[in-house]
Order: C-alpha cells, then sequence, then structure tokens
C-alpha cells in the first residue's frame, strides 16, 4: 500500500505549532524571550531547509527537530562560556578528608514548624527563587529532570551528556537548593 | 566483601540522589543503607533529601498542570518576520 507523502505547509506553521515549540523550549530553557527567539529560528531555520524535508515524519515532528538542534547549540554556548563540562563530583574533594562531610557542608537540622508548611505558597515561591538562582545548566538539567520528569537517557540525549555528568548536574544543583531552601527558609 | 560494601560519604550522597528518581540499583541501596549504620550526617542528608524530593515534586504538579502559550502580538509580530523572510 501507498503511504502518504507529507508536504511542508508553511503558512500554517505559525497557527499551528508556534505554541507547542514554545512550551517545548520554555520548559528547556525556563526563559520565554529565549523560547521566542529560539522558535522564531526554528520557523526560519525550517523554511531554509524546506528541501531537505523528506515527508517521512509529520511537519510537527520535524520542526521539534529543527528546535531540538537550537536547544542543544544553546546550552553548549552556556557550557563553552562556563568552562569545559562536569568531570567528576568534587562535592566534598579536599585532600585528606575526600570523600568525607565537610564541617561547612554538614546538614543543619531544620526547624519542625517549618517542616510541616510543605504546601504553603510562600514556600513554593522561595523554591522558585532558589531555582532561579541556579547556574544556567545545572536549572535546565535539574528541571528536566525533577520537575519535568524526563528519562535519564533522553536528556543525555537530547543535551548530549553522559549520565554520569547529568547526575554529577542533578547532585551539585540539589545541593545548592538544599543551601538556598536551609538558609532562607527551613532555618529561618 | 564487607570492603567491597564500605562507601564514603561522596558516594552516599550520589546514590541517595539517584535514589530520589528511583534510579539506585539494589546493590546500591545496600551500600547505602549499611553506610547509614555509621554515619549520622548521611542519614540526616538522606532524610532532608527525601523532603527535598517531596517539595520538588508538588513544583513538578504546578508545572505539568500548566501549558506554556505565545501570545496573539507574539504570533503576529512572528508572522510579519516570516513573511518578510518568504519573500
Amino acid at each position: 500500500m501507498l503511504q502518504k507523502e507529507i508536504t511542508l505547509n508553511p503558512d500554517k506553521w505559525i497557527d499551528s505549532y508556534a505554541d507547542y515549540l514554545f512550551n517545548y523550549a520554555v520548559v528547556r530553557v525556563n526563559d520565554s524571550d529565549l523560547a521566542k527567539d529560539l522558535v522564531q529560528e526554528t520557523f526560519f531555520a525550517g523554511l531554509k531547509s524546506a528541501k531537505n524535508f523528506l515527508g517521512k515524519s509529520t511537519e510537527r515532528t520535524w520542526l521539534v527537530s529543527i528546535l531540538k538542534r537550537k536547544v542543544i547549540d544553546h546550552y553548549r554556548k552556556i557550557n563553552s562560556k562556563k568552562g569545559q563540562a562536569e568531570v567528576r563530583m568534587n562535592f566534598y574533594e579536599d585532600g585528606e578528608n575526600e570523600g568525607n562531610w565537610l564541617e561547612e557542608r554538614v546538614p543543619q537540622s531544620w526547624n519542625n514548624a517549618s517542616e510541616q508548611a510543605i504546601e504553603n505558597q510562600e514556600l513554593k515561591t522561595q523554591l522558585d527563587v532558589c531555582i532561579d538562582k541556579l547556574p544556567e545548566k545545572y536549572g535546565m538539567v535539574f528541571r528536566m529532570k525533577t520537575i519535568q520528569e524526563f528519562e535519564t537517557e533522553e536528556i543525555c540525549k537530547e543535551l548530549d551528556i553522559t549520565a554520569s555528568n547529568l547526575w554529577v548536574i542533578v547532585h551539585r544543583a540539589r545541593t545548592q537548593l538544599r543551601k538556598c531552601m536551609e538558609d532562607n527558609w527551613f532555618n529561618n | 566483601m564487607f570492603k567491597k560494601l564500605h562507601i564514603t560519604c561522596d558516594e552516599a550522597t550520589t546514590i541517595c540522589d539517584k535514589s530520589q528518581y528511583k534510579e539506585a540499583s539494589i546493590l546500591d541501596i545496600i551500600k547505602l543503607n549499611i553506610h547509614f549504620i555509621g554515619c549520622k550526617i548521611c542519614r540526616l542528608y538522606t532524610k532532608q533529601n527525601s523532603k527535598m524530593t517531596g517539595l520538588f515534586k508538588i513544583k513538578s504538579l504546578d508545572c505539568k498542570g500548566k501549558t506554556n502559550c505565545m501570545t496573539n502580538a507574539d504570533k503576529d509580530a512572528l508572522k510579519k518576520q516570516f513573511e518578510e523572510i518568504r519573500k
């Protein structure tokens, strides 16, 4: 049986896919202005490479694959700006103390009343503030893994990082969030 | 045998993080529990880490319930630029 070949219809792209692509991008970059730029670049790139479209996937899938590349490029840009990729965990690296807790990093006891207020709106706001303080790439990986609950494999593929790299980033992000919440909420 | 099951606090916290996402292996969980016997600090860390996970879960449910959309003004501006490029 002959399969119906899919053709591109750029006239309808913005009405049909702008919201979907925007939502896809904003979840990953957590910046609506940047997400708009990435969507715009995706449409422009799609137009430019329309001749390469083979008609084997839907228009939306094809546009998402372009956007995915744009997000990866953005992620790489952040990475190159801030130095080399993470190599290993060094949270407790300190000569002879390596592998042990350092005094300043030992978790403090949290007061019980604040623990009980876990559903409090102010608490959610404080958490947002702490997440926004994370370095951009930590924030991105943390949001994808913890908030959007993507599979490890999926994130690694999408962001072109190894699983151990991902766990280092997740660990550092969680450590910073813990400290931020400890200072601003639990022990406040 | 016991040497293989011994882990540092650094490794224990890594396993603890993975277990928050249900991605730690059974062997890792055993090593972590053995580590807890002699390490109060990691026990406290793990307890608090689980509380943080509860917080993140609430945030996750909040985020999943909302869809981000572009405004009509943004779409119109985008259409305009798109048309110009196509000319």
